[in-house]
């Protein structure tokens, strides 16, 4: 009968199409003060009084300075960049597991009937602040402080990307975590293993490859921002790239943003073979 | 382990808490040693009651004690060495899927050790002759170190049994652990299983789908059926009739019982509300 009502009347319509179209229309509208009030103005970037200066620039990175002196400054300072980046990192993890465990909702044992208790309820809220906070003040601060409390220097740089990057990690350690096939942890706990136990022999292996490929991510972020740090005086690539900068010696500016691009490139293939070697 | 059911209520695990119960008014007892098979047909509350009997959901209404002990009130540290001393297995094998078997077998035994011990089996395995002598009892020993994720269901299946008997509980709940094995190893299984409960002396509470592996393979079946107990005797006092009513309107469930019960052809069952305790 019903198929007959069909072939007969009229076609049926979409009943989701005017939800779709008011959504788009409520996308454009909100959107549209955004960019006004973020002075969003690309056309000024083709006029020819911004156009050339921005082209001179440009120039001066060319060529690549690349004399055997200042590659081995270079490679040196890169030598840093990396350790400050490495080092920051894993200090950073130091900070975001034990925080992210603490959060984590699937390793609750009084979750497991009923609600949760409220001690470990209202830890676990604190403990999401802390995350907040720890990464809502930028690396950028944080080394500003570091370098008036410890001096010039790469420790600033790695103190500053350990806590920044702290409270990244483990916020998205815990939302990784809690997205994952949670089955097997419950199970564990379920049968009276202890948290740390239900950890390490189910939520783990469940989502180590998504871990590993994050972390590797966050260390290519770090490479950058220590770059940027370098600018507040936290050693490495970052500072030997502002004093170029500040005497317009553009070649030695390009060089070193090719070895940005070889890093990240690296990076890329490391968290690749990871990936695959845990998958 | 000696379990009493006083009246218990329960809802399903997944269920909301405005859900009808999943389990109405039960009472069972267990005692020490004891083996049965809860049967039934799906959305009797099979599960629940293994739930129920594992600590994982409490009562709505009711008393359960493991012991002569009401779990319940327990202190959480208390309640959580209690769970150790009991296994649910459930029906889905609980294994992450890059872990290696070995190590998914001797999870079982967590509850027992401690946590720098589980550590050091992580870098290498502690107890590689107790899971290989478990994997044995399920004819599955050449996959010791093996991947989860190379296995096929019924392999995870087993697995998760030999997981079960590592870890030497005194209450072994079973939820369906034969849905993905072949007819000839699904006999072995439930038989190297009944066996371990017996020799270390653990309660065994199965619930099958397979009404004669049940019958052939535990001398106490409990039938339930919409939550509440329809019967609860041993297996030889269990007739066609009975299974017909446990299972009225859910007849096609009811596999395989024609062949080893010889029922005459099925007449228009009459749903009958039956309790003989």
């Amino acid at each position: 009968m019903n198929g007959a009502a069909t072939t007969v009347g009229v076609q049926p319509r979409d009943p989701a199409w005017w939800g779709r179209v008011f959504w788009l229309l409520a996308a454009v509208v909100l959107l549209w003060p955004l960019f006004v009030l973020a002075e969003f103005k690309p056309w000024i970037l083709l006029s020819p009084g911004s156009l050339k200066p921005a082209l001179r620039f440009v120039a001066g990175f060319f060529p690549p300075r690349m004399d055997g002196e200042f590659l081995w400054l270079v490679a040196r300072e890169t030598w840093r960049t990396v350790a400050i980046a490495t080092a920051g990192l894993v200090l950073a993890m130091l900070v975001a597991i034990p925080l992210a465990l603490l959060s984590v909702r699937v390793l609750s044992i009084s979750a497991l009937a009923g609600p949760m208790a409220r001690l470990p309820a209202a830890m676990r809220i604190a403990v999401r602040a802390v995350l907040v906070l720890l990464r809502s003040v930028p690396e950028l601060i944080w080394a500003l402080v570091f370098v008036r409390v410890v001096g010039l220097g790469p420790t600033s740089g790695v103190l500053a990307i350990a806590l920044t990057y702290g409270g990244m990690l483990g916020k998205v350690y815990a939302e990784i975590l809690e997205s994952g096939e949670t089955h097997a942890t419950t199970a564990l706990l379920r049968n009276g293993s202890g948290r740390i136990q239900a950890f390490f022999y189910a939520l783990l292996p469940a989502s180590a490859a998504e871990l590993t490929s994050y972390t590797v991510y966050r260390w290519e972020c770090a490479i950058r921002s220590s770059a940027v740090l370098g600018f507040v005086g936290a050693g490495g690539l970052g500072q030997l790239m502002d004093s170029s900068m500040k005497m317009f010696n553009g070649g030695e500016v390009s060089t070193m943003l090719l070895v940005f691009v070889a890093l990240v490139a690296l990076t890329d293939r490391l968290s690749a073979w990871l990936r695959k070697a845990l998958g | 382990m000696k379990v009493s059911l006083q009246g218990v209520s329960a809802r399903h695990p997944a269920a909301g808490a405005g859900l009808a119960a999943a389990i109405d008014g039960l009472r069972l007892e267990i005692a020490a040693g004891d083996q049965l098979a809860v049967i039934g047909p799906s959305g009797a509350g099979k599960t629940t009651l293994l739930h129920l009997l594992a600590c994982a959901i409490q009562p709505s209404a009711g008393q359960l004690q493991l012991d002569g002990v009401d779990p319940w009130q327990l202190s959480r540290a208390r309640l959580q060495a209690l769970r150790g001393t009991l296994f649910l297995a459930p029906q889905v094998p609980p294994l992450p899927p890059r872990q290696r078997v070995v190590t998914a077998v001797l999870a079982g035994r967590l509850p027992r050790i401690g946590l720098l011990h589980s550590l050091r089996s992580l870098f290498y395995p502690t107890g590689i002759a107790l899971a290989d002598a478990a994997l044995a009892r399920f004819d599955l020993s050449e996959k010791l170190f093996a991947r989860v994720d190379r296995l096929s269901g019924g392999e995870r299946q087993r697995v998760a049994l030999a997981r079960a008997l590592v870890a030497q509980p005194r209450l072994l709940l079973v939820d369906e652990p034969l849905s993905a094995l072949d007819p000839t190893r699904a006999g072995q299984a439930m038989v190297s299983l009944t066996q371990a409960a017996r020799e270390s002396g653990a309660s065994l509470v199965a619930t099958l789908h397979d009404v004669p592996m049940a019958l052939a393979n535990f001398p106490r079946i409990v039938g339930l059926r919409g939550g509440v107990l329809a019967f609860d005797l041993p297996a030889a006092a269990v007739t066609p009739q009975l299974l017909e009513s446990l299972y009225a309107q859910h007849l096609d469930e009811l596999k395989g019982v024609q062949s080893v019960l010889d029922i005459a052809p099925a007449a228009a069952a009459v749903p009958v509300a039956m309790t003989c305790r």
